[in-house]
């Protein structure tokens, strides 16, 4: 078990600074010149040169590179052109936004999808089966924001049940809170439905068709039992992983969600900074979105291993 | 894929035959499911090409009453500007068949040459590679696009189906590079290699034909994905731009007045839930009769 977290944390360093190489590479160098890229072809020569001695983008590519990098590892971000703060103080309070609103998002989805992926798989290929199946394909592939239109028509405007946007006002009652965070977080349920319970589906059908189920019943166990101590036990650590993985893809895929629903989270403040152009802020928000998702799967990884004796003793390492 | 190791088992490579594709189209065409997405495809397909099926013009301002609810001239009612959205739905249809199907043959290319590259070679080579897959995979595909369509500089919609198709090629290599891995194990692949063929020629005549199936599941699978993340990237700025009757900018121009006017949101909305579904629906038809 040792080696393999060795082996999967230097994995993951390597992959960080690849992902910063290329954000850096991606938002430095693609512009050809950053100042011109945020003032626009209409400013003058002198307040481009200006912005870009500022920003420190007339050096040589590596000097940046290296400079950048030294500040990250400093934790120093950067700092926003548009709002002129260090943007950690910006990004900091918009993840724990991000993190509240996935938080309770996976609270409503995972017991939900979960169960609907043992249904499914224990009436494989039924009608039970193919409903659930198709429901979640279809809800697992419609843009967010699609869903996030259909809840907000029927449940704030037409029922009038729960507030339209998901910013409760400052200092209310977690309570309040979550009232607010109650659309946001279904529509992101509705999405992710379809990736949990696909998974946990495979994960049921697997294990019934093995040869220690079969086992089971012929040593004459009763269903319930078999399902409880066999097929649940070997087909919920791949659920574990993808739930993992999936809390990565909310932080960050977040966007369309936050920007629908006016939240203060990363992913509406990486669409800002795009909209304003904000090339640091921007860059940051990114990478703290990339390296939040680098670390979800590498917990994804351990935990499954973890769960998984055959990985956890190395026999497949 | 079932039936490409079957062959490979053999010691011969055996391309996919004419039969084989016939028997898999039945196989298709037999599942409701797969008819009805097709039907809706086809419908939508249909709309972009012949644009003349939309009643009124798409585009020009004024042409009714501004912001009236859908009633029997107007079914899905007129906007701010005074257009028939009935027609604009119409309209519609055609930026996002354009953009995402050119994104995902762009993204498939790509990521199939990438995928032999990493697969064929391995050592070296495929370690840098996947390196650099794993960080790109490390940020969700809307995140990346954001990046680039704004280090650019530009929304224009060669530069969505660029961006698009670069973000989704490492996922298809991925997929790709593993089923060459299994092929190069085989008999088959030695022998050419004994024969003395080059690299390039063992990769894209030998190894391609035989994950074929892949990339055609692979295709149709991550259309599916681009039609998601086009339409994203559009409502929130990032694509094709009003006055364009495209779905997604239509939402983007009008979502914040749903209350009251939510029928120049809804029908949009429901007109890319539909694309959205018939695609799954097709590719998960494509990509059960493949891998049986």
């Amino acid at each position: 078990m040792t080696r393999f977290l060795i082996k999967r944390i230097g994995l993951a360093l390597v992959t960080l600074v690849l992902l910063s190489l290329i954000v850096f590479g991606i938002s430095t160098i693609l512009p050809g010149n950053v100042g011109r890229a945020v003032l626009g072809p209409f400013a003058t020569q002198e307040s481009v040169d200006a912005l870009n001695e500022q920003l420190g983008t007339n050096r040589p590519v590596v000097t940046q590179y290296v400079d950048w990098a030294s500040g990250l590892l400093q934790g120093d971000l950067g700092t926003s052109l548009t709002k002129q703060v260090p943007t950690w103080d910006l990004l900091a309070p918009a993840l724990e936004n991000s993190f509240k609103l996935a938080f309770v998002a996976f609270l409503i989805c995972v017991p939900f999808s979960i169960l609907g992926g043992i249904v499914a798989g224990l009436r494989y290929g039924r009608f039970t089966d193919k409903t659930i199946t198709i429901t979640g394909i279809s809800l697992a592939a419609m843009p967010e924001f699609v869903t996030g239109i259909v809840l907000i028509l029927v449940f704030a405007i037409w029922l009038g049940w729960l507030p339209v946007t998901a910013q409760a006002e400052e200092g209310a009652s977690a309570l309040t809170q979550l009232e607010y965070l109650l659309l946001p977080a279904l529509t992101l349920t509705l999405v992710l439905f379809g990736y949990i319970a696909r998974i946990t589906r495979a994960g049921v059908i697997e294990a019934l068709e093995s040869d220690y189920t079969r086992t089971a019943y012929l040593k004459g166990l009763p269903s319930s039992v078999v399902v409880r101590k066999h097929v649940l036990r070997n087909a919920l650590p791949p659920t574990i992983a993808v739930v993992a993985v999936q809390v990565g893809y909310l932080v960050g895929g977040l966007v369309a969600v936050e920007v629908l629903f006016n939240y203060q989270g990363i992913g509406l403040l990486v669409y800002e900074a795009a909209r304003q152009k904000d090339l640091p802020l921007l860059t940051a928000g990114v990478l703290v979105v990339g390296i939040v998702y680098l670390v979800f799967t590498l917990v994804a990884d351990i935990l499954y291993a973890a769960l998984n004796p055959r990985i956890r003793l190395g026999a497949t390492e | 894929m079932s039936d490409v190791v079957l062959d490979a088992d053999s010691g011969t490579p055996l391309r996919e035959t004419r039969a084989a594709r016939g028997e898999r189209l039945r196989l298709l065409l037999r599942s409701p499911t797969v008819l009805i997405g097709t039907l809706v495809l086809a419908f939508w397909v249909f709309c972009a090409i012949f644009p003349g099926v939309a009643p009124y013009n798409p585009i020009f301002d004024n042409q009714f009453p501004t912001s009236a609810p859908p009633e029997w001239g107007h079914p899905f009612g007129t906007d701010t500007n005074g257009r028939d959205i009935f027609s604009r739905v119409l309209a519609g249809s055609r930026s996002i068949l354009v953009i995402a199907p050119a994104a995902t043959l762009l993204a498939t290319v790509l990521g199939t040459a990438l995928g032999l590259l990493t697969g064929y070679f391995r050592g070296i080579v495929d370690d840098g590679v996947s390196r650099l897959v794993d960080a790109v995979l490390s940020l969700p595909l809307i995140v990346a696009a954001i990046l680039i369509v704004t280090a650019v500089g530009s929304t224009d919609q060669w530069v969505v189906i660029l961006t698009i198709g670069l973000v989704f090629a490492p996922v298809i290599s991925r997929t790709i590079r593993a089923a060459v891995l299994a092929e190069t194990e085989l008999e088959y692949v030695e022998a050419a290699r004994l024969r003395g063929e080059r690299s390039l020629y063992i990769m894209f005549s030998e190894i391609l034909p035989n994950v074929f199936p892949l990339v055609v599941v692979e295709f149709t699978v991550r259309l599916g994905y681009a039609i998601f993340t086009v339409a994203t990237l559009t409502f929130i700025g990032f694509g094709v731009q009003p006055p364009s009757p495209d779905w997604a900018a239509q939402i983007n121009q009008y979502w914040t007045l749903i209350d009251p006017y939510w029928w120049m949101t809804l029908f949009p909305a429901l007109a890319i839930a539909s694309l959205v579904i018939a695609a799954n629906l097709v590719s998960d038809g494509v990509r059960e009769v493949y891998e049986r």
